[in-house]
């Protein structure tokens, strides 16, 4: 064996099943190079060497016992937004510093069911509010890769940050991510990784921190489409304990992957070429287009009229249920306390000194817009014009299987050089992928070429409700034709 | 519509954060320019259009009224900034 990092998710499976390495040595080996890693990136909260040791020799025993599941041994990366038993779980902020949570996350059962191993909890946006992974009260993280001939520090994206920074530094072998408005795939995109956010009630929220309870979709990072496929389908699931989740079967991903796309309709929404936007990002989307249609599919020029209207409802929507789920961390039973004077004052002490700027400009927008007076003029109006949104997709896809677009309107940027502006100029980069949230739709970012400076650009693919399979079919299309195999040059 | 200093106070009192004293005006200005920016949403006809609050439209599943965990106090206590003899201590609210 060469070198174990560089293998895909399935090589590293292969290699343990053929008994090339143990998951002891596999794990050994990622958790030196996320220390190693961790100074420059910072893209950890929490490392634990014993804890992940102690998983990879219990992997290795089932395996001696015959008993390899899908994912026997194979190192993973979490978002520390899943709460982990045993393990510090702080949705990156000083609020829940030091909780350990007594308890599992539905999703990460069923990978450790499956035998996978986490290597380290990856540092995120504060509760998930960011797309620039800027927020976390561990300060920022750093994208491994750099512009050509640069050695300013980019962002990787939010707010998943931490896990792509250490997967596109070959950390693991996969990563978990949660996806409010774009935090799955547009990091992604900003890494040159897969990032799937699967169908609303896929994977369940269950010991997920909440942000926006119906716009949350937890989903998967890989290297590459396959990889990905297989975590997302092992993640997902029926889940009685988290009642939006959704009852059926689960599809087989993974073979939907070597399904050919001939004979599918792909439409390209005219709406998503905005003002402004790079000309690279445009031609790429050009480029996949003649991808998909040198195997057989039918382009279909579509309309989604709504789609400019979906970042604002979402800035309505998101902040309100943000505000109403945090209402829980008040320093009674867990997370920080700072004691004051009476009981509302050790409320406000506690909340003002545990949440971040980002998170309580969002509380306050949330507690704004469903105060009495402005709860029909925002929040209920958002409402509606949401389902205008959700009526988009459902008319488009009468027309067509799924469809393409650019992931984000721009590669990634530097450290500090949109946060200190205007909040919505941040807002903004999630634009692309902010509707597929709001409708509940299966969506995806693979990596499909680099800009001008070399950074890595992301194509998105989007289908109906519950269909991850023509999801999976197409992005491997993509992934043959685009052939992307560029690396981060390595300086961490 | 937009908000005040006076409105973000009131605001943070209701979200239960201490005022920010030092950032009230710079919060003022951001709340407002986001304010300003969501207001576009007046221009979409929702006339006669229900507020869609879920992707996911099947009735919520109902199970059986009976305890499904429980007898587990030390785990709940676990991670209480304070906890003695099985109960959270809060601060005094009731004179």
């Amino acid at each position: 064996m060469s070198d174990v990092f560089s293998m895909s998710l399935l090589e590293a499976r292969d290699a343990l099943s053929r008994g090339d390495v143990s998951s002891a040595e596999l794990t050994a080996a990622h958790v030196k190079a996320a220390e190693a890693a961790q100074g420059a990136l910072n893209c950890f909260t929490v490392i634990d060497p014993e804890h992940a040791l102690g998983m990879a020799k219990a992997s290795d025993a089932r395996r001696a016992k015959g008993e390899a599941g899908a994912l026997e041994g194979v190192p993973l990366v979490i978002k520390d937004l899943f709460a982990t038993q045993g393990v510090d779980t702080t949705a990156s902020s000083n609020i829940l510093k030091g909780f350990k949570p007594e308890y599992e996350s539905s999703v990460t059962q069923n990978l450790w069911d499956a035998g996978a191993v986490m290597v380290a909890k990856s540092s995120m946006d504060e509760f998930a509010m960011g797309s620039s992974n800027e927020t976390a009260a561990t300060g920022p993280v750093v994208n491994p890769w750099r512009a050509k001939g640069s050695d300013e520090k980019l962002v990787p994206g939010g707010s998943s940050g931490g896990s792509v920074s250490a997967l596109a530094a070959d950390i693991g072998y996969g990563a978990t991510g949660t996806d409010t408005g774009g935090s799955i795939r547009q990091p992604a995109a900003f890494t040159g990784l897969v990032g799937v956010k699967p169908t609303y009630g896929r994977c369940s929220r269950w010991g997920v921190v909440a942000f926006a309870s119906s716009l949350d979709h937890p989903g998967a990072f890989g290297k590459t489409v396959r990889d990905s496929a297989l975590l997302t389908q092992t993640m997902a699931g029926h889940d009685p304990k988290d009642s939006t989740s959704y009852p059926g079967a689960v599809p087989d991903m993974l073979g939907a992957c070597d399904k050919p796309v001939k004979g599918l309709r792909i439409g390209v929404p005219k709406e998503y070429r905005v003002d402004g936007m790079p000309g690279e990002i445009d031609a790429l989307w050009e480029k996949g287009v003649e991808w998909l249609k040198s195997q057989g599919c039918e382009i279909v020029d579509i309309s989604l009229p709504m789609t400019k209207y979906a970042l604002p409802a979402y800035y309505i929507i998101a902040p309100a249920e943000a505000s109403s789920n945090l209402a829980r961390y008040d320093g009674m039973r867990y997370g920080l306390r700072v004691e004051g004077e009476d009981l509302i004052d050790t409320y406000e002490k506690t909340r003002a000194a545990g949440f971040g700027k980002e998170v309580q400009r969002r509380i306050l927008i949330g507690t704004y817009v469903l105060s009495a007076g402005y709860y029909d003029a925002y929040y209920v109006k958002a409402l509606k014009v949401r389902r205008r949104i959700y009526e988009d997709f459902q008319a488009a896809f009468e027309k067509v299987d799924a469809i393409l677009t650019p992931t984000t309107p721009s590669a990634a940027f530097g450290i500090g050089s949109k946060s200190k502006a205007d909040p919505i100029e941040m807002y903004l980069n999630d634009i692309f992928t902010v509707t597929a949230n709001i409708a509940g739709i299966p969506a995806m970012s693979v990596p499909a070429g680099l800009d001008a400076q070399g950074l890595p650009l992301g194509l998105q693919v989007i289908t109906r409700a519950l269909d991850e399979e023509t999801m999976f079919s197409v992005a491997a299309a993509i992934e043959d034709a685009a052939g992307f195999t560029a690396k981060p040059e390595r300086w961490w | 519509m937009s908000v005040t200093e006076d409105d973000v106070r009131r605001i943070a009192r209701l979200a239960r954060i201490a005022e920010p004293t030092d950032r009230v005006a710079k919060l003022t200005g951001e709340l407002n320019g986001i304010l300003d920016w969501v207001e576009m949403l007046n221009e979409v006809d929702v006339d006669g259009v229900e507020p869609m609050t879920t992707p996911v439209s099947t009735p919520l599943p109902m199970r059986e009224d009976k305890v499904t965990d429980g007898e587990i106090p030390e785990k709940v206590l676990k991670n209480a900034p304070k906890a003695e003899e099985g109960f959270f201590v809060v601060p005094k609210s009731v004179e």
